[in-house]
């Protein structure tokens, strides 16, 4: 079986667009039959349960279950360029223009006596500002970076949350880009931090840790550099990603199964249908959780990535 | 048996999740950068703002605070000591007033007596102006009364006035001692 079995020319040619996918095996994946399901690895084992559960009612091949062709939805401006956008690149737009718009209204007009509202915008900033900032770097190099771990902070929050919100039901960053980028901006930050701390000394206190006798630094050395130029950029955000990633489809098949269940599933199986709704509302709450807790862990391990290459021993 | 399980760890035709297309890239970069710049550029100014005035704010209010009762404390030890000069100088006003109370009565007494002794001494000698001349008029009167008497007892007139006078004289001499003899 060819993964795009269904070839319905659209427009004629169907170049590959910038997301590797043709047109043509985009349609296919939206019926994508159970043996086409694709998943991260911590879902698999997950869905091989469900699946296997399912197996009886799923003969006749009526479920279908999430696949990782969520993440890859038709695009549907300036397709072909470098501008792409599909939904999860507009939720993208929408929840920085939301946060945007958010935070200016907040702080446009900043009293002393702060009201309701400035209470909360200052609770959110202070939230970064002395619980991260501030505690992990001090005052003078927490304020130094304060702008960036505060938009690290809150444009993953308000890109984690709308997988929950009806209607958009994606996160943003559960497409590889925003961790990556986000990823990149804190390697990069922690770097530059270390070399104008200690220029010169940086790289060689970080690979070569003083107090340690010479011959084990030939093992010691490649670990360190392994660990920190190489491994965490990629689980910062690999982390991020696969948490979002596996949220998404979690929920996708809960309420997916429940809609199999409910209006598919022949009599006393569409009793299931409740069980997977009530699944599917405790995975919503749960969400919201890890939406705020990827979001501080992002923040907080940028922030003792910067600490460190601060505080780095001589 | 079981073709959903195998489905599910087969088939990796599918795009790449961890591989992030150009455009993916690109707009996530726009997404970061557009809110960095947001907040760099109004929000934590704004913010910073806010926070410098408060605490500007809380320290005036601080200094105010201690200004006020600095103010209050020198107040009152103005007014304590003002009250306790208002106090002395009552004592004094006080006893300035008792004495002068004083005086002005034993002035009054003082006058009080003079005039008594005064209209005392007057009258006295009143007194004896009037007995005196008390005296002189009966002297006179009794005399010639006592001539006359004395003229018809005995018939004769005693014209001769100095005679008769001495006679007078004798004879008042005479019941002078009387009165004399008999106190």
């Amino acid at each position: 079986m060819s993964p795009c079995r269904e070839r319905i020319p659209l427009n004629g040619s169907h170049p590959r667009d910038s997301w590797g996918i043709s047109p043509t095996c985009r349609v296919d994946a939206i019926r994508v039959p159970p043996s086409r399901i694709s998943l991260s690895k911590q879902e698999k084992a997950l869905l091989g349960n469900v699946a296997f559960m399912l197996s009886a009612s799923t003969e006749d091949g009526g479920f279908v279950g999430p696949s990782i062709m969520e993440f890859f939805p038709p695009s549907f401006l300036f397709v072909g360029t470098p501008f792409e956008i599909n939904r999860i690149i507009m939720i993208r737009i929408v929840m920085a223009t939301l946060l945007i718009l958010l935070f200016w209204l907040g702080t446009r007009k900043m009293t002393i006596v702060p009201g309701r509202f400035q209470s909360l915008i200052e609770m959110g900033l202070d939230l970064v500002r002395v619980n991260i900032a501030e505690d992990l770097l001090g005052k003078k190099d927490g304020a130094r970076f304060l702008p960036l771990l505060t938009t690290i902070f809150w444009a993953t929050l308000f890109l984690n949350i709308p997988g929950i919100i009806p209607g958009f039901n994606i996160a943003g960053t559960s497409l590889v880009g925003m961790p990556i980028v986000m990823a990149v901006i804190a390697y990069v930050m922690f770097i530059y931090a270390g070399l104008r701390k200690h220029p010169g000394t940086f790289l060689k206190a970080s690979l070569f840790p003083p107090g340690v006798p010479w011959p084990i630094y030939i093992i010691v050395t490649p670990i360190e550099f392994f660990s920190i130029f190489i491994l965490r950029p990629i689980t910062l955000s690999l982390r991020l990603l696969m948490n979002m990633v596996a949220g998404h489809l979690l929920l996708v098949l809960c309420f997916t199964a429940t809609q199999f269940f409910l209006f598919e599933a022949e009599g006393g199986f569409k009793l299931f249908g409740a069980g997977t709704l009530a699944f599917g509302f405790i995975f919503s709450l749960f969400e919201i959780l890890v939406a705020v807790l990827q979001a501080y862990v992002f923040t907080l391990l940028t922030t003792v990535y910067i600490q460190l290459a601060l505080a780095e021993e001589h | 048996m079981l073709p959903a399980i195998s489905a599910v760890i087969a088939a990796e035709e599918n795009p790449n999740p961890l591989l992030p297309a150009v455009a993916d890239l690109v707009w996530s970069s726009i997404v970061f950068v557009v809110i960095l710049i947001f907040f760099l550029w109004k929000i934590l100014p704004n913010m910073k703002k806010m926070l410098d005035a408060r605490a500007a704010a809380i320290e005036g209010k601080i200094a105010d605070a201690e200004v006020v009762q600095r103010e209050a404390e020198q107040a009152l030890t103005q007014y304590t000591a003002q009250l306790a000069e208002a106090r002395s100088e009552a004592v004094v006003i006080r006893e300035a007033a008792r004495a002068d109370g004083k005086n002005i009565v034993d002035e009054a007494k003082d006058a009080a007596a003079a005039e008594a002794a005064r209209i005392t001494a007057t009258a006295h000698a009143q007194i004896e102006a009037e007995r005196q001349s008390a005296i002189v008029s009966l002297r006179t009167e009794v005399g010639s009364l006592a001539i006359d008497l004395a003229r018809q007892v005995i018939g004769e007139a005693l014209d001769d006035d100095k005679k008769s006078k001495a006679l007078v004289d004798r004879f008042l001499a005479d019941l002078e001692k009387n009165e004399k003899v008999k106190k």
